[in-house]
C-alpha cells in the first residue's frame, strides 16, 4: 500500500495535464529513440561495405541460399504448426474432460525450455544413438535441414496453440450452435461459421509461429548440422570466419548487412502480404456440390473425432512434448554419474563459467523485464485509450511490429553497428536489444487487455471522485494485473532463451543459451573447443537451465494465479 | 405431427438441478410458451429440445420419432437466439440461404425458399447489408427468417424480443405468432415476461427452479391459478395471510391479523383452522369512498400511496389491521381518490382464492 502522502502527490500530480503528456511523450520518444531508430541508422550506415562483400560470388550465393531456406522453412513450418495446433486448441477448449487443463500446460512447455537446450534435446532425441534413432540403428533425422523444420516446428507450436485457445475460448458458441440448429454437422459449422469468424487469430498464429521461425538462430545452429544454413546461421558463419581470421571486417560487415537487409525486406513484404491476402481470403463457403457435407459428416461424430484427437495427440507428445524435455535423460545419466553434479553445484571447472552465464541470464532478464514494463505501459494506454486520437495509436500499433518481424540477428547486428565506438558497455547492449525484441509482445498484450476494459468502468470511477492516479491505481491496474504479469512472463523467457542478438551483439558476455551453443558446437567439434565439455556435461547444464526455467515460471504462474482474476 | 413430448427429463448442473424431472407434452401446431424467473429452467428445456445441451435422464420426442440422442443437425428444427446469432461474416441474404445450403438444396430451390421467408418477414431489401449494419428489429426478423428458411417443422425461441425496444417488441410477438400459425408450425417460445406470454400464447408452462408448476391456457392461468407462485406471478395478487376460521361448502372465512375477518373462496382441499394465504388480484376490485357496511363485507382502509402509471392509477392501502393492500383503478374515467382517504373495498367472493400456507414461508414461495 502506498502511503495517504504518497498517493495524494501522485494524484495531484497526475491531474496535471502536461506531467501526464510528458510521460506518454517519455514513452513515445524512448520507443523511437532506443528501440527503433537505432537498428535502421545502425544498419545504414554500414550499407556501403556490401560492396566489398559483393566481390566474393560463392559467399553471396551462400548467403542467398540462406536466405531462402528461411523463409521457407518458416512458411512451410508455420502452416504445419497450424495443421497440427487447431486439433489440440479445438480438443483443449472444447472437451470436458479435466486432464484438459493438464494437457493445456504441456502445450506451454516447450515455450519454457530455453531454445538452445531445446535444440540441442532435439538433436538428442532425433539423431543420436541414445534418442529413438538408437532404436533403428542409424540416425533417423540427420543435422540438416529437415531437423531444423522439426525444430521450429516444436517451438513455434506453444505460440500458435496459445493463440489459438485464447480465441477459441473468447468465442461466442452461440454462432456454431446456431448453425447446428440449421442442420449443418460439427465440422461443417466449424468451417463454414467458427473458423471464418476466428480468421483474425488464425492469420496471428500463422504470423507469429512465421515470425518466430525466422528469428530463432541459437537452437538452429545446433541442430544445422555442417552443411544447412539459413539467414542467421549464415550471419553467425560468417563471425565465426571473421575470429577464424577467413575473411576481413569489411566482408563481414558487409555480409552481415547484405543479409539482415534482405531479410528484413522480404519479411516486411511476406507480412503485408500475410496482411492483406489474409484479409481477402475466404475459406471455401461454398458447398463443393453435395460431396463435401456428407464427407464432413461422416467425420464429425465419435470415430471421426477420435482419430482426429488421437492423431493430434500423437503429434502433440511424439513430436513436441517428447524430443523437447528427451534432453532430461542424459541430464538424469549426469546426475547418476555423480561426479558431474558435484562438479556442477560446486562450480569446479568449466561449471563456474556456467553458473555466471545463468546468473547473466536472469540479471539480464530480471533488468529488461522491469524496463519492458515501465515503458511498455504508458505506450499501452496510449494506444489502448487513443490519448492522441486514432490516427497516432494506429500508426504506433504497426510500429510494434517492426520488431517483431524483423529476424533478432538482424536487429542485434544492426544495433552492433549503432552503438559501436559509443563507449556503450556490452551489458546495456544486451538490454537494449533484448529490450527492443521483447517490448512489443508486452505491449500488445498490454494494450489488448486495456482495451478490454470498459471506459465506463474508469469514467464511473472519475465521477467517484477519483483523479486520474487513483482511477489507474484502483480500475486499469487491477483489472490487468494477469495479463501484465502473463506480459512480464513472455518478456522475460523470451529474453532468456535470446540467442540470435546476444550473439550478434556481444563477444565477450556469455549468457546462458549462448554457452550451450558453445558447449555443443565444441562436441561437435565445430568452433573453438572447450576443455571438460563432454555430452552429459551439456545434458546437465540443459536440465539446470530447465529446471531453473521451471521455477522461476511456477513462482510467476503462482502469482499470477493468486492475485490475477481478471 | 410434430408434436413434442418431453418425458422425466433431469439436467444437473454439479449438484444443482436445472431441470428435475420434467414432463411435458405440446401439441402439434400449438403456439407454447416456457414462462418463469431467471434459473427456472426454461431455457435449458429449450436448448435440450434443441440438442444443444445434453439430459442426464428421460426422454424427448419430436413427432413419432425419438430424439434426445439425436444431434441438433438432425432434429429439424429452427432456433432464434436471444442475441440472434446472425453470422457476422455473411450478409443477409447468406444467412438466410445457410440452412437450405447446408442441407443441400439445389440452389434454385434455396433461392426461392429465401425470397418466401423474407417475404413472411417482411424484409426483402437491403440483402447486402451485414449483421452489424442492421437495426435490432431487422436482426431479430432476418434471425426468424433464417429459422424458418432452415424448414424445421418446430420453432424455437429463446427470449427472442429481449433484445428490443419495448415498442419494436409489440409489434414483432404477434407477427411471429401470425408466422408460425400460417406455416402450421409447432412453436416454443421462452419468457421471462408474462404478458409477452400472455398475449401470443396458447398455452404456457410456468416454471420454477427447475420444474413446472402449472401449465394452461393464459386465462386459465389468470382465472385458476394452482399455487401462489402462478397467482403472484402471472399478473398481481394482494397476499393476505390469516387462519380458516369457518366453511360453509366453498365459501369461507377468514380471520387475517388482528382478528379481522373476511370472506374467501376455498377452491382446494382446506380445513378449518387451517393457515392460509388469500389471493386477490387488483384488478377483481372495487373502491368506495368512506367505511361502508360492516364486518365481512368488505375491506376497510385508508389511501396511502398514489401512483399515476398511465392508464391506471394504482393505489396503495393500508388496511385497518395494519396489513396492504393494492388497487388499480382507471386513470382517465374516474375521479381520482386523494391521499388519507377512508375507503372500503369490496370484491367478489370467488376470486379471492385460498391456498394452504406455504410450508417454506411465504417469501421463499414466491420468491422468483
Amino acid at each position: 500500500m502506498l502511503s495517504t502522502k504518497v498517493m495524494d502527490t501522485l494524484n495531484s500530480l497526475s491531474s496535471k495535464k502536461h506531467l501526464k503528456y510528458t510521460i506518454y511523450l517519455a514513452a513515445i520518444i524512448v520507443f523511437f529513440a532506443i528501440i527503433l531508430i537505432p537498428p535502421i541508422i545502425g544498419i545504414l550506415i554500414k550499407a556501403p561495405e556490401i560492396g566489398n562483400f559483393l566481390n566474393y560470388p560463392e559467399l553471396v550465393n551462400t548467403a542467398s541460399i540462406a536466405i531462402v531456406n528461411s523463409f521457407v522453412i518458416g512458411l512451410i513450418v508455420a502452416a504445419l504448426d497450424l495443421f497440427a495446433g487447431i486439433p489440440l486448441a479445438w480438443m483443449i477448449t472444447r472437451s470436458k474432460s479435466r486432464w484438459m487443463s493438464i494437457l493445456d500446460t504441456l502445450a506451454d512447455l516447450p515455450f519454457i525450455v530455453p531454445t538452445a537446450a531445446l535444440g540441442y534435446s532435439l538433436l538428442l532425441f532425433w539423431s543420436s544413438d541414445s534418442g529413438i534413432s538408437g532404436l533403428f540403428g542409424s540416425s533417423i533425422v540427420s543435422p540438416g535441414y529437415i531437423l531444423v523444420m522439426f525444430l521450429h516446428f516444436t517451438f513455434s507450436f506453444p505460440v500458435v496453440v496459445r493463440v489459438l485457445v485464447g480465441s477459441m475460448l473468447d468465442y461466442k458458441m452461440e454462432y456454431e450452435r446456431a448453425s447446428r440448429t440449421m442442420g449443418a454437422p460439427p465440422l461443417t459449422a466449424a468451417r463454414t461459421v467458427t473458423f471464418p469468424i476466428l480468421k483474425p487469430s488464425l492469420i496471428a498464429a500463422y504470423s507469429l509461429a512465421f515470425a518466430r521461425s525466422l528469428s530463432e538462430t541459437g537452437a538452429t545452429f545446433i541442430v544445422a548440422g555442417l552443411l544447412f544454413q539459413n539467414g542467421p546461421v549464415f550471419i553467425q558463419n560468417l563471425k565465426n570466419d571473421l575470429t577464424a581470421g577467413a575473411i576481413t571486417t569489411a566482408t563481414y560487415e558487409g555480409g552481415t548487412v547484405f543479409t539482415s537487409i534482405i531479410l528484413i525486406a522480404i519479411s516486411l513484404v511476406i507480412f503485408g502480404v500475410i496482411r492483406v491476402v489474409g484479409n481477402r481470403m475466404r475459406l471455401p463457403l461454398g458447398f463443393f456440390g453435395k460431396k463435401l457435407p456428407v464427407f464432413e459428416k461422416k467425420l464429425s461424430y465419435k470415430k471421426g473425432v477420435l482419430t482426429r484427437n488421437t492423431l493430434a495427440l500423437i503429434v502433440f507428445f511424439g513430436i513436441i512434448l517428447l524430443p523437447s524435455v528427451f534432453v532430461a535423460l542424459p541430464a538424469f545419466q549426469a546426475i547418476t554419474q555423480g561426479t558431474n553434479l558435484v562438479d556442477a553445484l560446486t562450480g569446479a571447472g568449466i561449471w563456474a563459467s556456467f553458473w555466471n552465464s545463468l546468473l547473466l541470464s536472469y540479471v539480464l532478464g530480471v533488468i529488461v523485464t522491469l524496463l519492458g514494463i515501465l515503458a511498455g505501459i504508458p505506450m499501452a494506454i496510449l494506444i489502448a485509450r487513443k490519448t492522441f486520437g486514432n490516427l497516432p495509436s494506429v500508426i504506433l500499433d504497426s510500429l510494434m511490429n517492426v520488431p517483431i518481424i524483423v529476424p533478432s540477428i538482424a536487429l542485434g547486428v544492426s544495433l552492433r553497428f549503432f552503438w559501436q565506438g559509443t563507449g556503450v558497455p556490452d551489458f546495456a547492449l544486451l538490454v537494449l536489444a533484448h529490450l527492443a525484441i521483447t517490448y512489443p509482445y508486452f505491449v500488445r498484450s498490454m494494450s489488448a487487455a486495456i482495451e478490454r476494459i470498459p471506459i465506463e468502468l474508469e469514467d464511473a470511477s472519475k465521477t467517484l471522485g477519483a483523479k486520474p492516479f487513483t482511477v489507474f491505481k484502483s480500475i486499469v491496474l487491477p483489472l490487468t494485473k494477469y495479463s501484465i504479469l502473463s506480459g512480464a512472463i513472455i518478456v522475460f523467457t523470451r529474453s532468456v532463451s535470446e540467442t540470435g542478438a546476444t550473439l550478434a551483439v556481444t563477444s565477450t558476455l556469455e549468457t546462458a543459451p549462448v554457452l550451450i551453443v558453445n558447449w555443443v558446437n565444441s562436441i561437435r567439434g565445430v568452433g573453438t573447443a572447450i576443455a571438460g565439455v563432454n555430452q552429459s556435461t551439456v545434458g546437465l547444464a540443459c536440465g539446470l537451465l530447465i529446471l531453473f526455467s521451471f521455477i522461476v515460471l511456477f513462482a510467476l504462474r503462482l502469482l499470477t494465479k493468486k492475485k490475477g482474476k481478471a | 405431427m410434430p408434436e413434442v413430448r418431453v418425458v422425466n427429463v433431469t439436467k444437473k448442473y454439479g449438484k444443482l438441478y436445472a431441470l428435475n424431472n420434467v414432463s411435458l407434452t405440446i401439441h402439434d401446431q400449438e403456439y407454447f410458451s416456457l414462462l418463469g424467473p431467471s434459473g427456472c429452467g426454461k431455457t435449458t428445456l429449450l436448448r435440450l429440445i434443441a440438442g444443444l445441451i445434453e439430459h442426464d435422464s428421460g426422454e424427448i420426442h419430436i413427432g413419432d420419432r425419438r430424439v434426445d440422442k439425436d444431434p441438433p443437425e438432425d432434429r429439424e428444427i429452427g432456433f432464434v437466439f436471444q442475441t440472434f446469432a446472425l453470422f457476422p461474416h455473411m450478409n443477409t441474404w447468406d444467412n438466410v440461404l445457410y440452412g437450405p445450403k447446408v442441407k443441400n438444396y439445389d440452389s434454385k430451390q434455396a433461392e426461392t425458399i429465401g425470397h418466401e421467408v423474407l417475404e413472411l418477414v417482411k424484409l426483402s431489401e437491403r440483402l447486402n447489408a451485414y449483421p452489424s449494419e442492421l437495426s435490432g428489429g431487422m436482426m431479430q426478423r432476418i434471425a426468424v427468417a433464417r429459422a424458418l428458411a432452415a424448414g424445421g417443422k418446430i420453432l424455437l425461441l429463446d427470449e427472442p424480443l429481449g433484445q428490443l425496444d419495448a415498442k419494436v417488441r409489440n409489434d414483432i410477438r404477434y407477427e411471429i405468432r401470425r408466422m408460425a400459425k400460417d406455416l402450421k408450425l409447432t412453436a416454443i417460445h421462452v419468457t421471462h415476461d408474462q404478458q409477452e406470454a400472455m398475449s401470443i400464447s396458447d398455452r404456457i408452462a410456468v416454471m420454477k427452479k427447475g420444474k413446472i408448476v402449472q401449465i394452461g391456457s393464459p386465462k386459465e392461468l389468470y382465472m385458476h391459478p394452482n399455487s401462489l407462485f402462478v397467482a403472484f406471478f402471472i399478473g398481481e395478487s394482494n397476499l393476505l395471510e390469516g387462519y380458516v376460521t369457518k366453511l360453509e361448502g366453498k365459501n369461507a372465512e377468514v380471520e387475517l391479523r388482528e382478528g379481522y375477518k373476511i370472506q374467501a373462496y376455498n377452491e382446494r382441499d382446506i380445513k378449518v383452522g387451517d393457515r392460509v394465504v388469500l389471493a386477490i388480484r387488483p384488478e377483481t376490485c372495487e373502491m368506495k369512498l368512506g367505511l361502508i357496511g360492516e364486518g365481512l363485507d368488505g375491506l376497510f382502509g385508508q389511501i396511502e400511496k398514489t401512483t399515476f402509471e398511465g392508464t391506471i392509477v394504482r393505489y396503495e392501502i393500508r388496511l385497518v389491521n395494519g396489513d396492504r393492500f393494492v388497487i388499480n383503478r382507471p386513470s382517465l374515467t374516474e375521479e381520482w381518490v386523494k391521499l388519507g382517504q377512508e375507503v372500503t373495498i369490496t370484491y367478489p367472493k370467488e376470486k379471492a382464492h385460498l391456498f394452504p400456507y406455504p410450508a417454506n414461508g411465504l417469501s421463499d414461495e414466491i420468491s422468483v
